[in-house]
């Protein structure tokens, strides 16, 4: 088990390392976007290579990011049930969505994708916009992010195991400390305070 | 039993999504499982080919490659930069101080602000802890009823799912096979009602318990001259010299300019004017202008050119949604950067924020595709059709029935998972009734605000929650005790506008030319008219997906075909070229 919780906290550092960088492409994106539709408008130039790079860095930025969302628990629930279990309760039906839900999906996703990526990577392909870009890198996007998803949930399976059998804290607890609307508030406060003094 | 789930696979594979999400497992993987199973269930007793699941990675790719999606991300960075650049804290301030003296002028203010924040970007977490941090002590300090102060800030924030540029609205578009933008100019008129009613309520409230909205005291604003006169007949004269402007430059645009390029230009103008005058004003310190005109014209300036800059350029046609939500991004950054505001920890926050969001968003729409895949596969669209065609009174049985029905899954559900799990179902029952789908987005937009407003799960009473006093805490000004407000305080206060919300559906059902007013194509419900508009949604999906293998679209999918025939002929094709 300490083997596996060790694994655990690796995929969980990879994840940790993965969405920190690609956080980034959400600012590239913005800029080349904004930057293009002045460009655009102001020079009527246009080109499709610009405006592919965008959605090949929001492919970038959802596909790659889902292994770390999954990590920071921000993959959306629906509540009404759930809430009602015992913690126990409610991890072993986290256990189970991750070994019945979420498993078989990530593999076929990978398992249909692959054959279309080495498809592509093979033949070369260009997008079929003039001065567009190559398409393997894009496709390959999808086995890639999948594949980060999986890895996260064989960490979050490994965490919830420990947790049932008393070898780790709850994993529900969150990684991160604040979320942005606490933050907000906070920065809201402190400027009030700031205000009256 | 074979016999059974062969007749019978659409509704027991709608019952077995019902049980896959309840259990409460993430969403977006609970309804990829749930069509993953139904779908290899169905090719191994035949039901379906064995060849449904290839069509799925050409799918993902198309949604990958869906520009309007992009505009998920840009509006919720500008979001959150916006929301710690301090402009909601000046406006909520400075339009506070201006209306705080007259009997629920504070509510006023927190509607009018609220309305505001909506059109510049579309967070309802950031509206309602603006308000709640800033409004709410102001108000429990001067004594206004609980209740009242918590359900007007709560709906308040809410009013940035509908007035423009929302997300909702931009998911509505995409799974309805509508343009963004259409979608944008039809949910204004109704974006303005809703906050003319939120207001009405208010009114009605002043009058009918005074006590519950009080006038503040004189002494509680503090932008006022030096012989203490708070300088209106100033401002009053500024608004109407600006509005008056404004009015003559309209009239002199040529009769062929479309409404709502007038509209833009026109307000640009008297805002520019405003601005001007108050700059020279300052500049030269001419002292024309009294203090609270001169804070008010620069308070409204940064939102005002972000609603220009994002939601003008996007009415003129200057700008797809897409690349105003991007210039927006772009807009708020300058101005974070300008009022020292940003820092890169902000920037990592916001990027990071805005990275998850779009992350579940679209992980959703990816598990609602596989599950679709499998339900269009058993005729799980037939199925749904069958049963909402068959109510009595047609279009009206129909909307009442699916107006019902979102409002109570909007207890439990949110608009993401309505949009993607529910909308593809009803969508094109509507579309066969011959109902407008632009018109039918902004419908149901209108009744999924609910969902941030329904007890107790509503996101806005949620937030508005995390920073209400918990604590009784002496006043810092008065230093009156103030006693903490409840959570059923915050409840009870949402329960009017929820009922308000209702009262406006009902109105949009009445009244269609609410939405359709702002669009070119008059509120007509004629199908012929819509089948020339836009192809149907799914076929354009398909052929974008088509496009992105390389597959030249005219060859690949002729109009009103079956989109999974398309995939499948599209699979074909690239086989046979190799």
């Amino acid at each position: 088990m300490s083997t596996l919780l060790k694994l655990s906290r690796w995929i969980d550092r990879l994840s940790e390392f993965v969405g920190r960088w690609v956080a980034w492409l959400v600012l590239a994106a913005v800029l080349i976007s904004a930057a293009n539709a002045v460009v655009r408008k102001a020079f009527d130039m246009s080109s499709n290579a610009f405006l592919e790079i965008q959605w090949y860095l929001f492919a970038a930025v959802f596909l790659l990011a889902a292994g770390y969302t999954m990590l920071r628990q921000e993959h959306v629930r629906i509540d009404v049930l759930l809430h009602r279990f015992a913690r126990r309760t409610q991890v072993k039906i986290e256990i189970f969505g991750i070994v019945v839900f979420l498993f078989p999906f990530v593999v076929a996703v990978v398992n249909l994708a692959w054959p279309l990526v080495v498809r592509s990577y093979v033949s070369g392909e260009m997008s079929s916009n003039a001065g567009g870009l190559i398409r393997w890198p894009v496709f390959a996007l999808l086995p890639l992010g999948f594949g980060l998803l999986g890895l996260q949930g064989i960490s979050e399976l490994i965490k919830r195991i420990a947790f049932l059998k008393g070898l780790a804290a709850d994993p529900a607890i969150k990684v991160q400390a604040k979320t942005a609307e606490e933050e907000l508030a906070e920065a809201i406060r402190a400027r009030a305070e700031g205000a009256k003094r | 039993m074979m016999e059974f789930l062969h007749a019978d696979m659409a509704p027991v594979m709608f019952v077995g999504l019902i049980v896959f999400l309840l259990m409460g497992f993430s969403v977006a993987f609970s309804l990829a499982a749930c069509g993953l199973f139904f779908g290899y269930l169905g090719v191994e007793i035949g039901l379906l080919p064995a060849s449904l699941m290839q069509a799925l990675p050409l799918r993902i790719f198309g949604i990958m490659a869906n520009e309007t999606l992009l505009a998920i991300p840009f509006f919720t960075f500008m979001g959150l930069i916006l929301e710690r650049s301090g402009m909601a804290e000046d406006l909520l301030d400075t339009i506070g101080q201006l209306f705080g003296p007259i009997r629920g002028g504070l509510a006023y203010a927190v509607i009018l602000v609220g309305a505001m924040l909506a059109a510049t970007t579309g967070v309802v977490a950031a509206s309602v802890i603006s308000m709640g941090l800033i409004s709410l002590p102001i108000m429990l300090r001067y004594g206004y009823d609980r209740r009242v102060a918590s359900g007007v800030i709560a709906a308040s924030g809410t009013l940035a799912q509908i007035i423009p540029p929302s997300l909702v609205l931009i998911i509505l578009a995409d799974q309805l096979g509508r343009s963004v933008g259409d979608l944008y100019k039809g949910a204004f008129i109704p974006g303005f009602v809703l906050t003319g009613l939120y207001i009405a309520y208010v009114l009605i409230v002043t009058m009918w318990r005074p006590a519950w909205a009080p006038a503040l005291p004189r002494e509680a604003r503090s932008i006022r001259e030096d012989d203490g006169t708070p300088g209106l007949r100033s401002l009053g004269l500024l608004f109407v010299v600006s509005v008056a402007v404004a009015l003559a430059f309209a009239k002199t645009r040529p009769a062929t300019m479309a409404t709502d390029e007038v509209i833009v230009l026109s307000m640009l103008v008297g805002v520019g004017l405003a601005f001007v005058l108050a700059v020279l004003n300052k500049l030269l310190r001419l002292k024309l202008l009294s203090r609270m005109a001169e804070r008010v014209t620069f308070v409204l300036i940064p939102p005002l050119a972000l609603i220009f800059l994002v939601l003008g350029t996007i009415f003129l046609g200057v700008a797809t949604p897409t690349e105003g939500g991007a210039m927006g991004a772009t807009g708020a950054l300058i101005m974070a950067f300008a009022r020292r505001r940003l820092s890169l920890k902000l920037m990592r926050q916001a990027m990071d924020s805005t990275m998850k969001l779009s992350s579940f968003v679209v992980f959703i729409l990816l598990g609602s595709t596989v599950f679709s895949l499998a339900f269009q596969g058993v005729d799980g669209q037939k199925w749904v059709e069958h049963l909402l065609t068959g109510l009595p009174g047609g279009q009206l049985g129909f909307l009442i029935v699916v107006n019902l029905l979102i409002f109570f899954l909007a207890f439990f559900l949110d608009f993401f998972e309505l949009s993607f799990i529910v909308i593809p179902m009803i969508g094109p029952v509507a579309e066969k009734l011959g109902i407008d789908l632009v018109w039918f987005g902004v419908l149901l937009a209108v009744n999924m605000q609910t969902s941030f407003m329904h007890p107790p799960f509503g996101f806005a009473l949620f937030y508005l929650r995390s920073v209400a006093p918990t604590d009784d805490y002496t006043d810092r000004v008065t230093k009156q005790p103030i006693p903490r407000v409840t959570t059923e305080q915050i409840y009870w206060g949402a329960v009017p506008f929820v009922a308000i919300q209702v009262i406006m559906v009902g109105l949009i059902i009445a009244f269609p030319n609410l939405v359709s007013g702002g669009l070119a194509r008059k509120g007509d419900l004629d199908v012929t008219n819509i089948r020339i508009d836009a192809p149907p949604p799914k076929d354009s999906k398909e052929m974008d997906a088509g496009r992105l293998m390389g597959v030249d679209p005219a060859a690949s999918a002729p109009a009103g075909e079956d989109p999974m025939e398309a995939v499948r002929r599209v699979l074909e094709q690239d086989k046979n070229r190799k």
